[in-house]
């Protein structure tokens, strides 16, 4: 066992771009996955019967398969169709999908939260049914399902490990390709293990920094307690 | 600030009559039928209201009140008959129906203010968005419009930080902010605390005096007698009566009507 091997692959090029190719599929599939989730929630709602019966069929088949079988298919047989996506595309494809699935039923949680009467009174205004959704229903709903959100924005860091099995070079594809070249497992993977923990950390952070960014009462409190120092600052002058 | 007392028969002669049945009703329903599933909750209900009149509408619960007043702003469409407004024919309208509601508004039982939106921002939401109106000038409506109900210093205020009354208070400023024709009210005061019943009928009154036409469902005798000018009481679906304030409140009602004031009177 040797730290510094640990540092040395933490500071090395290879283990650097690995984290950020885990990164960057992490974020684009989250991306994707909020969106796709979005509009598979909202067209559970349409009034027009096959529209959620469409939906229905999005939610069982993705949530009805695993997420590395979803993977495998993209990649291995989509081409047997014709469909030749690159290592990198398929995977962000079978993530975002996946993802959009379970974010589908974490915002229809959110939206369902929202009472009728807010609806209702949005209505009454003379605002549209699009209207009422942008600026009455979906603005409260955020704040709800942020939790579950960032439930699965750290989710998705991990689950982006799967894929590795079709040879996009992430942090765990790296860390087990170094290691089976040297056998020094603890190291590579130690370093691997620490990536992911300071990605997780960001994570944590960012959600900590969104909730409290929606949390209009939190933001006002931060403001006033900026204004209690002014009005106290001529105090100071006087003395 | 107003008199709880009856209207003396003084006080009607000196005062200007605020309705003008001769001209024509702004609202105009005519035998409209409503069904949930197999229960039918209007049956052949009509009812005129002319400008500046202030109607309330009574009776016991369950027997269509509410439902009545969504079939005016289109919330509930009628199945039969017709509502004009200005006299438009507007019941199967539903297309037109933000257009129609924009002159129409409405003060629910639970406020319904907007939670994620301060008090100001509640009542600038449909001017902005709706009428187009800049941010400063709907901010301007705004605290008008909280002066105007009284509470002009919590325009800052979320609505878990206001009182029931004062949240009514805002919710019937947001309705004002649209500069509606109509203010439906499906009892505004239900769910408010005891003590702060006064201060919403205060508004609500005051508004009335001032010419605003209104749709008032309510409980509250104290105020149909100082701020109503028509009376209409409503049983299992159908409008049993409907009287002059006065008349009403002098006896000359019908039996149904009678026994339901007893009641609530207790």
């Amino acid at each position: 066992m040797s730290l510094h091997l640990v540092i040395d692959y933490l500071f090395s090029a290879v283990f650097f771009q690995a984290a950020m190719m885990t990164l960057l599929i992490t974020v684009t599939s989250l991306f994707f996955g909020v969106l796709a989730g979005l509009v598979i929630a909202l067209l559970q709602e349409a009034t027009f019967r096959p529209v959620r019966v469409l939906a229905w069929i999005y939610l069982w088949l993705f949530r009805g398969t695993p997420v590395l079988f979803q993977i495998i298919f993209i990649y291995n047989v989509l081409p047997g169709f014709g469909i030749r996506l690159s290592a990198f595309l398929s995977a962000v494809i079978a993530l975002s999908l996946n993802e959009g699935a379970y974010m589908a039923e974490i915002l229809r949680s959110g939206l369902g939260a929202v009472k009728k009467g807010q609806r209702t009174a949005g209505l009454a205004l003379g605002l549209t049914r699009t209207g009422v959704m942008r600026y009455i229903v979906l603005p409260q709903a955020l704040r709800i399902v942020l939790p579950p959100v960032g439930n699965q924005m750290i989710g998705m860091l991990k689950t982006s490990a799967l894929v590795s099995v079709v040879a996009v070079q992430e942090l765990l594809l790296v860390a087990n390709q170094t290691a089976s070249s040297n056998f020094r497992y603890f190291e590579a993977l130690t370093a691997a293990g620490i990536y992911y923990l300071a990605l997780t950390t960001i994570f944590m952070g960012l959600q900590a920094l969104l909730e409290q960014s929606l949390d209009v009462k939190r933001r006002r409190a931060r403001s006033e307690k900026r204004s209690l120092l002014q009005r106290l600052a001529p105090i100071e002058e006087a003395h | 600030m107003f008199p709880l007392s009856p209207l003396s028969a003084e006080a009607v002669m000196t005062s200007p009559p605020r309705t003008t049945p001769a001209g024509k009703p702004l609202l105009e329903i005519v035998g409209i039928d409503k069904s949930f599933g197999s229960t039918q909750i209007l049956k052949c209900c009509s009812l005129e209201v002319h400008p500046r009149e202030t109607v309330v509408l009574i009776g016991p619960s369950g027997s269509g009140k509410s439902t009545l007043l969504r079939c005016v702003n289109l919330l509930e469409p009628a199945d039969e008959g017709n509502v004009f407004f200005r006299g438009e024919d507007i019941t199967r309208d539903l297309r037109n129906a933000p257009r129609l509601r924009r002159e129409i508004g409405m003060v629910f039982q639970n406020f319904e203010l907007f939670q994620h939106l301060s008090a100001a921002e509640n009542i600038m939401l449909a001017p902005m968005k709706v009428l187009g109106l800049s941010r400063a000038d709907a901010h301007d409506v705004a605290l008008d419009l909280l002066k105007k109900v009284h509470i002009p210093a919590k325009a800052d205020s979320y609505p878990d930080e206001l009182s029931g009354g004062q949240q009514q208070r805002v919710a019937i400023a947001r309705a004002l902010a649209m500069k509606p024709a109509l203010m439906l009210y499906d009892e505004p005061t239900s769910a408010l605390d005891p003590e702060m019943i006064r201060e919403v009928l205060d508004v609500m009154a005051e508004l009335s005096a001032e010419g605003m036409t209104s749709i008032v469902v309510t409980h509250e005798m104290g105020f149909a007698r100082r701020a109503a000018d028509r009376i209409v009481f409503m049983e299992a679906g159908e409008i049993v009566e409907t009287a002059k304030s006065d008349a009403f409140f002098g006896g000359t009602v019908n039996a149904r009507a009678q026994r339901f004031l007893e009641q609530i009177l207790h």
